[in-house]
């Protein structure tokens, strides 16, 4: 019986990708689209690996960290300065960016993740958003990447165009979180979040999981840098400031904390939204923090607490119902 | 010579902006003290303090004492809201959401600013005009004297009105043990009010002495200071009002001698690796109490 409804679920899931992916596929060779939203596909794709991957900080380990754009920034200089210095195929650097993008940024999440852990709530959000300002004034002052000027003449060679692998790539990113969330370590990261004293005295290793989380979210972001940088061709780092951060942020937390499927709705609406609505630009930034602060307030309230109240007592009418 | 002098005037303005961190320190430390919250958008009131100023003496036209009392009611009253609207309905919530809410409530802030007075930084003249002195080849301006002077009687007179007086008392009361405090006839939401009405007021004064300071405004102006002063107030201990003062001095030096003898743009990376060892090695501060935690 329990099998069943799982394998349903997958094979709706799969359904969706393919039609998401066809769908995606007709407008851009039908050209029903035009440049504007063209542009906007890949950033969609980049934005849902972002908040996915910040999904598992936020959601299920239950820390706020505010350096998500950091990682990222580690990943997408490290792929462009790789792409740059390679002359291969642009699907084979590609390939070798987005690792050396990603092991880099998960290399760094460990040991910014190592002194980080015996911190949490607070405190924990304070030092990562340092370490985010940290390594945006590093790069600005380091010759490698071009400081304030920006890094110049990356390959565009996660355009939309090349859909397909980024697609690839973000379904791997989903799949990768939602089945870890799922497995025996996604209970443990998450028994960390509800109750850490409790976690521990059971004989979870709070540390252990803490720096897994840090490392596996730290690499897909670090992934979704690398695609960045080749689908913008130049990277500065006042694109990866606390701004960035904070949009991640916002996408999780509209998506519902914890829920992957809403984080990837929401990241595909925030990107989408500004280019629909480009009248309205300069409320943009206004409407996330209202978004944050609403959403904030309307989770602990008595309101949401009565709906979910009402739900349970259906539910528990139409079981005994059915009991009858 | 000229090196001694050298390092004393960089050791003069690391106090300078080291007393103004200490202010806004002071905001952060009396909050968390309270409220158990870290108040995210507090550098950001600094920066309301600032346009409030400008639009009160640039625009209007009133006269300097006036603006000043001006710009520091608003800020306080502006606090309190905030306290009202956002804060207050999340106090038994989880502290991850009310994080995020006071990263809102911050974000918020500054985006009104940036639609009401747009991105371009304006240029404000100082309000605060005192000729300038030199001792044995030590040139001290008047922005800093004035800024010494400010921060000394601020903390004497918040010292005095925390320890002394019937509403102090009640703070640290509410502070040490909510619901204690409520039994013993203590009206725990009037005294929260206060806090940050007293934490904002304190944001103001630190708006005005950097703007003085600074000359020009911008919609995040108060982001970085705002920050560096949290890192004040955790070098010196959460919660406590004279770590806030220490820590904000300590912080303002090491800032001043790290871009005067390492690097200016490696001054921010610096005072952040300070805060992270702080954490790591002291994670209470300097003169902070150790609480340990209950199941």
């Amino acid at each position: 019986m329990k099998n069943k409804k799982i394998s349903k679920s997958t094979i709706l899931n799969i359904i969706i990708a393919i039609v998401v992916y066809a769908a995606v596929m007709a407008l851009i060779k039908g050209g029903f689209l035009g440049r504007q939203a063209m542009s906007i596909i890949i950033p969609c794709c980049i934005n849902v690996m972002l908040a996915v991957s910040l999904c598992l900080l936020v959601g299920f380990l239950g820390e706020l960290t505010l350096g998500h754009a950091g990682f990222m920034s580690i990943g997408a200089y490290a792929g462009a300065l790789t792409t740059n210095a390679l002359d291969l195929p642009p699907v084979v650097e590609l390939i070798i960016g987005l690792l050396v993008g990603g092991i880099m940024a998960a290399l760094f999440s460990f040991i910014i993740g190592l002194p980080v852990l015996r911190l949490k709530g607070d405190y924990l959000a304070i030092v990562t958003l340092g370490f985010g300002e940290i390594i945006k004034s590093v790069i600005n002052s380091l010759g490698v990447t071009g400081g304030a000027k920006g890094l110049t003449g990356i390959g565009a060679y996660s355009n939309y165009k090349n859909f397909t692998f980024v697609y690839i790539v973000v379904l791997i990113t989903i799949l990768v979180i939602s089945n870890l969330v799922k497995s025996r370590h996604g209970r443990a990261i998450c028994a960390v979040r509800d109750n850490y004293i409790a976690a521990e005295a059971v004989g979870i290793k709070v540390s252990k999981f803490k720096t897994m989380a840090f490392v596996i979210s730290g690499f897909f972001a670090g992934m979704a840098g690398v695609f960045y940088a080749h689908n913008v061709g130049i990277l500065k780092p006042i694109n990866f400031d606390y701004n960035k951060s904070i949009e991640i942020l916002v996408m999780v937390v509209l998506g519902g904390m914890g829920n992957i499927k809403g984080a990837i709705i929401a990241a595909v609406i925030l990107t989408a939204l500004p280019e629909v609505l480009r009248g309205a630009a300069d409320f943009r930034m206004l409407l996330y923090a209202v978004v944050l602060i609403a959403m904030m307030l309307f989770n602990n309230s008595k309101f949401k607490l009565a709906l979910i109240e009402k739900r349970n007592l259906k539910k528990a009418m139409s079981i005994q119902k059915e009991g009858e | 010579m000229s090196l001694i002098n050298n390092l004393i005037e960089q050791l003069i303005n690391g106090l300078r902006t080291g007393s103004i961190y200490a202010l806004i320190a002071l905001g952060y430390t009396m909050v968390y003290g309270i409220a158990k919250m870290i108040n995210f958008a507090h550098g950001d009131i600094i920066m309301v303090g600032a346009y409030a100023l400008y639009v009160f003496t640039s625009l209007l036209g009133l006269p300097v004492p006036v603006c000043i009392i001006l710009t520091i009611i608003a800020c306080a009253v502006l606090g309190v809201l905030v306290e009202r609207i956002a804060y207050k309905p999340l106090r038994n919530a989880p502290s991850l959401a009310v994080l995020i809410t006071a990263i809102g409530v911050s974000y918020f802030l500054q985006n009104v600013a940036l639609l009401i007075f747009k991105a371009t930084p304006i240029p404000f003249g100082s309000v605060i005009k005192v000729p300038s002195i030199k001792i044995g080849g030590v040139h001290i301006s008047g922005i800093t004297i004035v800024t010494f002077a400010v921060t000394v009687i601020a903390m004497v007179i918040l010292t005095w009105f925390i320890n002394k007086t019937k509403a102090g008392s009640a703070m640290r009361a509410v502070s040490e043990d909510k619901g204690a405090a409520s039994l013993m006839g203590i009206n725990v939401n009037k005294t929260i009010s206060m806090t940050f009405a007293i934490g904002s007021a304190l944001a103001a004064v630190a708006g005005i002495l950097f703007i003085c300071q600074y000359e020009s405004l911008s919609p995040t102006l108060g982001a970085l200071p705002g920050i560096k002063a949290f890192v004040a107030a955790v070098l010196g201990g959460i919660g406590s009002i004279p770590g806030a003062m220490l820590g904000g001095i300590v912080l303002g030096i090491i800032e001043s001698l790290s871009k005067a003898y390492i690097s200016t743009q490696l001054a921010d990376a610096i005072v952040f690796g300070v805060l992270v060892i702080v954490l790591l090695v002291k994670p209470s501060g300097l003169l902070g109490k150790m609480k340990a935690e209950k199941v």
